[in-house]
């Protein structure tokens, strides 16, 4: 569409600007005040230049989180981004059954983060919970809040069955965009499944794929609620991810200096990524826009 | 066989006349249809299990689910649900969370509109920089603000307010709430708006009268992933209050500290938390991608 310029739509953004800027910019830039100054209590703080970012940067701790996260969000968008794609394939594709399938897929999304935890919690229990019962009963020593594979898998099974959903309907809606004429044109050059897939469904679920890859890849690289409430970090800080960390570090010990080091570095590689996201809607905006 | 291959095109599906590779795809065609519907079974089920065990869970008393195993209750009772909403440390956490989830959507609608139009309609100075820089707001983890927050809403005195809640949940609901309604408004011919002006209209007007019915569904959409998100969100809810303006979530996470957990409440808890988004849910079913899309599919 053709915008005209027009500088007074600026009136008209404002409120936005000044709201955003209230909740975002403050609080910013009280972070960056911490990460480069030091106190001694007493509301004093004197200048420490770089010093925090330094020992950030040579902390275990953190890159210890780092590792633990970046592996968390590999394992789940290697499980849910096939798995998403999957489902979406086999959802019916309109009437009834298409409306039942929406509605019961949407419903792990709207659930309260904690109470996701607390679901899996209890679902994961040896002794009331549905999983961790069968699991023993079957002879499979289980237990999420003693041994660090049993914590990993509920995690990322936690996650895959609060997620997965997203991304099948965000693909199940890249799909539905496919008009009927490629499956017949498919059909009359006899085109193998596979095929079909590999030359018309995925390259037209190409751009939404890519929004839920890296929705995904956002939100669980800010996982929080669920894993503390299941897990609560542990055992030990096998479960730790960067936001766990980082709230136990900040609002836990006040140890403003290195936690606001911590958030600057930690906020600008989600700037990075939120880059990449941008350029990808845009250049979706142009081809629809064509 | 060969008779089969050189029939003419659509000759297969003349009725009354079933060919034999009429007969071979609908065989072959069955068990496929089968394996679709065998799949999503599976998948709902493990979508609906662990919810059905809570909700289970929420049916039976404390002696129940800790002395024996049992796929249903056997001994239903309501009692959980009772205690919940009668006893006030209880259900005042859902006052307090719907308020500032209702806060905190009116107010990023309210901002939001506006600025979505603008986002849509004209090119600015910095307009693309802007929007990039809301988009990064929606992205930014809440854990990092919540240090921040809680001495900004100190040092104002808004510190345990609902109001304090709802303004730190503007920070990821009103860039959502604005690329939502830019997604949805860009689908409206800009020639109604030319028409309209020409008419004589006057921009509120205009836009009370003539646009906001247009995109009533772009705002219902918008609306409803506001609450979702405000809703769903713990870690800066929980960090801005104390007593009087404590979240449902903070209200369970602090029952589940204690030594001995009452199972069965935390249970019914969840599920009332459930509820509100499935109420809705099946209103805004067809739009559940787009708004998690950012309004981009």
């Amino acid at each position: 569409m053709n915008k005209t310029v027009n500088q007074k739509a600026w009136f008209l953004v404002l409120p936005v600007l000044l709201l955003v800027a209230f909740s975002a910019v403050i609080p910013l830039m009280t972070v960056v005040n911490y990460s480069v100054q030091d106190t001694f209590g007493n509301n004093q703080f004197f200048w420490a230049g770089l010093e925090w970012f330094e020992q950030m940067l040579a902390s275990e701790r953190m890159w210890d989180a780092l590792w633990r996260q970046l592996t968390f969000s590999a394992i789940i968008l290697a499980i849910e981004v096939p798995l998403g794609i999957f489902v979406a394939l086999n959802m019916p594709k309109r009437g009834f059954w298409a409306s039942f399938c929406l509605v019961l897929m949407s419903l792990p999304l709207l659930i309260p983060w904690n109470v996701v935890g607390t679901i899996w919690q209890i679902f994961g229990r040896v002794d009331i919970g549905l999983l961790g019962y069968t699991l023993d009963k079957l002879g499979i020593s289980y237990n999420y809040t003693q041994d660090l594979l049993a914590a990993w898998v509920t995690v990322i099974v936690m996650d895959v069955w609060h997620w997965t959903s997203l991304v099948a309907l965000l693909a199940y809606a890249g799909l539905q965009s496919i008009p009927d004429a490629y499956y017949q044109a498919a059909k009359i050059d006899q085109a193998s499944r596979w095929a079909v897939f590999r030359y018309i469904e995925l390259p037209k679920m190409a751009g939404v794929l890519m929004i839920a890859i890296l929705l995904r890849f956002m939100d669980s690289f800010m996982i929080y609620t669920e894993p503390f409430v299941v897990t609560g970090g542990g055992p030990g800080n096998a479960t730790t991810f960067l936001s766990i960390d980082l709230v136990k570090m900040a609002l836990g010990q006040f140890d403003l200096g290195p936690a606001a080091a911590f958030s600057i570095m930690y906020f600008l590689v989600i700037l990075l990524i939120s880059w990449v996201f941008y350029t990808v809607m845009t250049n979706l905006d142009k081809r629809d826009g064509v | 066989m060969t008779d089969t291959s050189i029939q003419a095109p659509g000759a297969g599906s003349i009725p009354g006349r079933v060919t034999e590779a009429k007969v071979n795809t609908a065989r072959r065609k069955t068990p496929r249809i089968n394996g679709s519907a065998v799949v999503m079974g599976l998948y709902l089920l493990f979508l609906l299990l662990p919810i059905y065990w809570l909700l289970n869970m929420s049916l039976k008393t404390n002696t129940e689910i800790l002395g024996s195993f049992s796929l249903w209750p056997r001994d239903l009772t309501l009692a959980n649900y009772v205690k919940i909403l009668t006893d006030e440390s209880w259900y005042i956490g859902y006052v307090n969370s719907l308020i500032y989830v209702v806060m905190n959507t009116v107010i990023s609608l309210a901002v939001a509109l506006p600025a979505a139009y603008a986002f849509s309609r004209y090119s600015f100075m910095g307009d693309k920089h802007l929007f990039f820089w809301l988009l990064t707001n929606r992205m930014a983890p809440p854990a990092v603000f919540a240090l921040p927050f809680f001495q900004l809403y100190s040092s104002i005195g808004l510190f345990d307010t609902h109001i304090a809640v709802a303004l730190a949940h503007c920070l990821f609901n009103v860039p959502l709430a604005v690329w939502i309604l830019e997604g949805f408004m860009r689908g409206v011919p800009k020639e109604i708006d030319e028409t309209a002006y020409l008419d004589g209209y006057s921009f509120p007007r205009f836009f009370i009268k003539i646009f906001t019915p247009l995109i009533a569904s772009g705002i219902g959409v918008a609306a409803f992933f506001c609450f979702m998100f405000s809703w769903v969100e713990l870690l800066l809810s929980r960090t801005l209050t104390t007593v009087d303006a404590k979240p449902i979530a903070a209200i369970m996470t602090r029952t589940q500290g204690a030594a001995g957990i009452d199972w069965g409440v935390l249970a019914a808890a969840g599920v009332l938390t459930i509820v509100p988004g499935a109420l809705v849910i099946y209103f805004v079913r067809n739009y559940i991608a787009k708004g998690f899309a950012l309004g981009r599919v």
